[in-house]
């Protein structure tokens, strides 16, 4: 895996020496192709330029010779003594203090920045359960900061060591707790410990003929403890529901001790849910060890389809009618016009003939014989699971519903690329890192009355912002629906710029960012929908949850954490 | 605050764009031609157009107004069907129904009328890109004309033709009425009231306009056609139905463009001086139209359009409003503005007026009619003023004028004595030349026999329209002239006393002059530069002191304002001396035009413009905003109940009697 950018070492985005853009490696279904329309869609769309390339990014180990190891000689002896393994390596802690794609910016621009802010000094790997409770009691005896690390795939800066922090910091690596304890087939749940990685997770319960259905984009790399800690949601939400409905049972190490229930009973009325402490607390509390969460048996058929809408307004509204009717097939996304482009820019290069023939036809057939406007039109994808028959049925009263919206079926292939992009959008990001364009994601959930407002304002908010801050190129603002909910969508939003001629990017990015989720706020629109708080979006937090909420959170972590063990300062 | 100046500023930069003759340049195109013109304006985000049916469709089906409807029926006791079908009646009055051959049939005609009536219509047009949000165009109001000058002139340049808003008495004449709205204008009652489906209909009529943003809106932010040429203080209700989309986040942002229309010559001016003095305003209708061509016999001069630069709400409101405060109820719902939004609409509305007044181009006669105003009546009807003296004192104004940042538009390469004397041709009707003195006009000189009174009264409308010329530059002059009258009234040169002052009397003259809500002491320390810069006072860090050099800066403009604070003191003795508590304003009005009469005639007093309703009626707001008088609410015929002993105290501040106070004002209730 990279250090300094997103997923497998292997994969990543490049221009070969024709000037072509290809896709390394051969994890995905792009690996290994050509792709020829990115390089004009990347010139096009934020006047970026091969000819400029950013300079090589320097190693950290370089810098990391300055920084000063105060750690408690005591705690360090008696750690060796447990026996658990731990290692300082400088690269093994930029990791750890930043995670993979949490700011990663930052790497490329200044680097002494982050050399300053404080730097994890230890990790610890464990192997179970016990472990992490001698750790905890340890680091409770000689005051050391505890930071769990799951997947390490945050993007709240959830994982960045707090600057003010001046006592030694540990990292607790959970990633060799990876193992499934027992499947319940009886009542369809499964004993995981927090530790493996989503695709490990669903592979293993593959094996058994089982599924837990839940797939954030980040599943090849974040874990299920993590899920736990920043309350995930999954792109099938839809049949298996998001990871508060699929837990059944939690275990915690806190510095109080360890929490959990005494029974796995499908709900319970027993005062406030103690699970909704922990589910997005963010690693303030304590380290979550395992999980018992629901499986169900491997869908017997997947389909994937999309649909063609003239106009993102009639694209919403479908969804809208969607929801409406609960109808939601496994997965529903909306991409806009700019999204959909991009998408078309990802299209490998075609092998033969015939198919760039029919590609020519159908193209023909939209905008000509339909009369959509190619720079209006809108893409939605989907997503049926089930049983074939079902699926089939499913997926007409689907279709049906687009018709009215002057929706037109677009076919199964765009729809599988449309969720193919969501896995190699990172590694696109580093590529324009490459050429000097940054840029960054961000969601929300918004009720349904507000989603085309909130979708127009906060794209023309990120416009402004860029011309207001002297970014010289037009910057990519772009948003898609990807989940309905009865009350509701999440909307998730794209912003890339070109920082050619700007002195101070990072700076510039962040404003636009802070920008954006204001103008997210005024409109109605919630803090975040899955991606968490962290220190990024703290401040807002009080006018999220009004004082008594916050004051409920620290009444909370107080009780739990007195003396800040777990200070990694999210949250609140 | 911060803000306004730096737009203010933009607009003192604005002066190097040039002003193009709009009628120059197509003279020589026939009439027709230009009416069939092709007219294609840029679409609106490349969305169709959307038709006056659909926008009233629109309207009556949304949730808004159905729940509005449902609870007027329930309060009313009467079944849904009946409200919704007074809810469609109301919309039948009200709606434009913008047609393009009308506008191009109006485009013939007016140009044929403007053609003749004007010498030069001379338009600042910034050339805009397409635009990304709604965009509310908002000139000043002094004459019937500004209704179809704008839309002329986008038509001209090819810009999506606005929706007016307009008062309904325009709808009720035949023909004229249905022409205006085809041409766009739709149309509002004058009093609305509590009239609770009015009020829904229109509002929800208004900010569907702004939703849609298909055609820009235009509206007079003083709410009518000002009678004194001065502005008026804005009117509330309509900022904040246009804001409220903004607000609530249904479009990104609305375009203001302040338009500022300056006319050499009113075609009302006398018509208006005569409803100053109490003669009634002939109701609107085609006949009243027709009788009035006459007006179109004679020369108006010039009219200059100057478009301001187009605000951004969005960047104007930054940090004054909480947009998340609509976060919780759901938007299509009732919800009225709470204080900070209408705080937030009430400063722009104000801001948009002071940026018309700087957009305001002041003419050489507007100068001369601060100047003659000046002289005494006597002088100006007996023995005549003398014409070089005039021209003298005029030109020292207008040196005046340029450093207090005046926009003058007196013609260049030309000299100025041609100026001088074409500017009074121009103003027959007011003043005459004869033999190198200047007399004031007095209409009718056919009636040979006429009594005291009516001579008077004809003086008094000659001099009314001076006074209305004289206002068309009061803006300029304002600020630093309140500041020579607060050096007057208190005797004090220190800052803090001279700034009491200062509040003091922008809180009594509020309805007379149009100041920014909580800017005051911006406006002070505005008033000091200009003062410091034409020299005529030093401005220390806690002092304001006289400065030798320039008496006659101080001396004019005290000189300036006299007529209102006479006529103001007029008023209040007038209030004071009444023997009952209780009065109507009827005979409040009738009361002191007759004690004012008097006056003139014994000599008393010096102004004419006691006996303009305009005045009489403003002295009644601001009385009531300082709380000296009070409105019977149960009363049917606008009583008051007055407070002799505060207006007493008001009068002796304005004197210098005592030391004036900031009243606390009762929140302005000018929605």
């Amino acid at each position: 895996m990279k250090w300094n950018g997103w997923g497998y070492s292997d994969s990543r985005f490049l221009f070969n020496k024709k000037g072509q853009a290809e896709f390394t490696g051969n994890r995905y279904r792009l690996s290994g192709m050509i792709i020829p329309g990115l390089k004009d869609w990347m010139e096009g769309t934020f006047g970026a330029n091969l000819q400029h390339k950013t300079q090589a990014t320097v190693s950290p180990i370089l810098f990391f010779f300055s920084i000063l190891s105060i750690v408690s000689a005591a705690f360090v002896e008696e750690l060796k003594s447990t026996g658990i393994p731990f290692s300082h390596e400088a690269e093994d802690r930029v990791f750890r203090a930043h995670g993979k794609k949490a700011h990663f910016t930052h790497f490329n621009f200044w680097f002494e920045k982050v050399l300053f802010i404080n730097v994890t000094l230890f990790f610890f790997f464990f192997y179970c359960h016990n472990d992490v409770v001698k750790i905890v009691e340890l680091a409770c005896k000689h005051n050391v900061c505890l930071i769990p690390y799951g997947g390490g795939t945050s993007v709240s800066s959830a994982l960045e060591c707090p600057p003010e922090e001046t006592r030694s910091i540990v990292s607790l690596d959970t990633s060799q707790m990876n193992r499934i304890l027992w499947i319940d087939e009886k009542n369809l749940t499964a004993h995981v410990e927090s530790g493996i990685v989503g695709q490990d997770l669903e592979r293993l319960l593959n094996e058994s003929g089982y599924c837990t259905g839940h797939e954030p984009d980040s599943m090849e790399f974040s874990s299920l403890g993590g899920w736990v800690a920043t309350r995930a949601s999954g792109m099938k939400k839809n049949i298996y529901g998001n990871i508060e409905d699929l837990v059944i049972h939690i275990k915690m190490v806190t510095p109080r001790g360890v929490i959990e229930k005494s029974c796995q009973g499908p709900r319970m009325s027993t005062g406030p849910d103690i699970h909704h402490f922990i589910l997005g607390s963010e690693g303030t509390l304590g380290v979550v060890t395992e999980v018992t969460i629901k499986i169900r048996p491997m869908p017997e058929y997947q389909k994937y389809g999309s649909v063609v809408f003239p106009n993102f307004e009639q694209g919403v509204a479908c969804l809208r009618e969607v929801a409406r009717q609960r109808c939601a097939p496994a997965s529903i996304r909306l991409m806009d016009n700019e999204q959909f482009k991009f998408g078309h820019a990802l299209k490998p290069q075609v092998s033969s003939i015939f198919t760039s023939f029919l590609d020519g036809l159908k193209k023909f057939y939209i905008t000509k014989f339909k009369g959509f406007d190619p720079n209006r039109l809108c893409v939605a994808t989907l997503l049926f699971e089930g049983p074939r028959e079902k699926v089939l049925q499913h997926e007409k009263q689907v279709y049906d519903i687009a018709a009215k919206f002057g929706g037109l079926a677009a076919g199964e292939d765009n729809g599988q690329r449309g969720y193919m992009l969501t896995f190699v959008i990172a590694y696109l990001r580093d590529l324009g890192m490459d050429y000097y364009v940054i840029g960054e994601s961000f969601e929300t959930s918004v009720p349904w009355d507000r989603v085309l407002d909130i979708c127009r304002n906060v794209k023309a908010r990120i416009i402004r912002e860029c011309k207001d801050k002297g970014v010289q190129f037009p910057p990519l603002s772009t948003c898609r629906v990807t989940q309905t909910y009865d009350a509701g969508a999440c909307v998730y939003f794209y912003f890339a710029f070109n920082y050619r001629g700007l002195s101070d990017p990072v700076h510039v990015y962040e404003q636009v960012e802070h920008a954006a989720r204001e103008e997210i706020l005024a409109n109605g629109g919630s803090l975040s929908h899955h991606h968490g708080v962290g220190k990024l979006r703290k401040e807002w937090m009080r006018e999220t949850v009004s004082n008594v909420g916050v004051g409920m959170l620290k009444s909370v972590k107080d009780y739990v954490d007195p003396n800040n063990i777990f200070g990694n300062r999210n949250l609140l | 605050m911060a803000n306004t100046y730096r737009v203010l500023d933009k607009v003192h930069l604005q002066d190097e764009e040039e002003f193009v003759d709009i009628l120059e340049d197509k003279r020589h195109c026939s009439d027709l031609r230009f009416a069939f013109r092709t007219f294609s304006p840029p679409p609106y985000k490349g969305a169709p157009a959307c038709s006056s049916a659909e926008l009233n469709q629109a309207v009556l089906e949304s949730q808004y107004l159905r729940y509005v409807i449902n609870e007027v029926a329930l309060e009313m006791g009467s079944s849904v069907e009946e409200v919704r079908d007074e809810a469609c009646g109301i919309m039948r009055e009200m709606s434009q129904n913008l047609q393009l051959r009308f506008i191009r049939l109006m485009g013939f005609v007016v140009r044929k009328v403007f053609k003749r009536i004007f010498s030069a219509i001379y338009v600042n047009m910034l050339q805009q890109a397409t635009q990304e949000c709604p965009v509310i165009l908002m000139p000043n109001h002094r004459s019937y004309i500004d209704f179809l000058v704008v839309s002329y002139i986008l038509f001209n340049y090819d810009i999506p033709l606005p929706v007016i808003a307009a008062g309904i008495p325009l709808a009720g004449m035949t023909i004229v009425g249905e022409m205006l709205r085809r041409s766009g204008a739709f149309f509002i009652r004058r009093a609305i009231g509590s009239d609770k489906l009015y009020w829904a209909v229109l509002s929800e009529y208004v900010r569907t306009i702004v939703r849609k943003g298909f055609a820009p809106l235009e509206f007079f932010v003083e709410g009518l056609r000002s009678r004194t040429l001065k502005s008026l203080p804005p009117k509330l209700g309509m900022m904040n139905m246009i804001l409220e989309p903004f607000f609530k986040g249904e479009v990104y942002d609305v375009t203001l463009l302040p338009i500022s229309i300056s006319y050499d010559r009113v075609l009302e001016e006398s018509l208006l001086a005569h409803e100053l003095l109490g003669v009634p305003k002939p109701r609107e209708s085609t006949a009243g139209l027709l009788k009035a061509s006459r007006v179109l016999q004679e020369n108006y001069g010039c009219m200059h359009v100057n478009f301001g630069r187009p605000l951004s709400a969005r960047r104007l409101c930054e940090g004054k409003i909480n947009r998340c405060q609509y976060n919780l109820t759901p938007r299509d719902l009732p919800q009225k503005p709470n204080a900070e939004a209408q705080a937030c609409g009430s400063w722009l509305a104000h801001m948009i007026v002071r940026l018309q007044e700087e957009g305001a181009l002041t003419s050489p006669w507007s100068l001369m009619a601060c100047v003659l105003l000046q002289v005494p009546t006597a002088a100006l009807t007996e023995e005549g003023l003398l014409f070089h003296q005039l021209t003298e004192r005029t030109l020292w104004l207008r040196k005046l004028a340029l450093d207090f940042r005046a926009h003058l538009n007196w013609p260049e390469k030309v000299p100025d004595s041609d100026v001088m004397s074409s500017t009074v041709a121009l103003h027959r009707s007011v003043v005459y030349r004869k033999a190198g003195r200047v007399y004031l006009t007095r209409n009718d000189e056919l009636e040979q026999k006429h009594s005291m009174e009516e001579d008077m009264m004809r003086t008094a409308a000659a001099l009314l329209m001076l006074a209305s010329y004289r206002n068309q530059c009061l803006h300029v002059f304002v600020r630093p002239a309140l500041l020579a009258l607060a050096m007057s009234v208190t005797k004090s040169t220190r800052k803090d006393e001279l700034l009491t002052c200062f509040c003091f009397l922008q809180e009594v003259f509020s309805n007379e002059f149009v100041f920014i809500p909580g800017q005051s002491s911006q406006d002070f320390e505005e008033a000091c530069s200009l003062l410091h810069k034409c020299k005529a006072v030093h401005v220390g860090q806690w002092e304001v002191t006289n400065s030798d050099t320039q008496p006659e800066v101080l001396s004019f403009l005290q000189e300036l304002l006299k007529p209102f604070i006479e006529s103001y003191q007029l008023m209040f003795r007038f209030l004071c001396e009444e023997r009952d508590c209780v009065f109507r304003e009827k005979d409040f009005l009738s009361g002191v035009r007759t004690l004012a009469t008097k006056l003139i005639v014994s000599g008393e007093l010096h102004t004419y413009e006691a006996l303009s309703s305009d005045m009489q009626k403003n002295v009644l707001s601001s009385l009531r905003r300082l709380g000296a008088i009070t409105k019977i609410t149960t009363s049917q015929n606008n009583e008051y109940k007055v407070n002799k002993s505060a207006v007493r105290r008001t009068g002796d501040m304005l004197a210098g009697r005592i030391p004036p106070q900031i009243v606390q004002a009762a929140p302005d209730a000018r929605l």
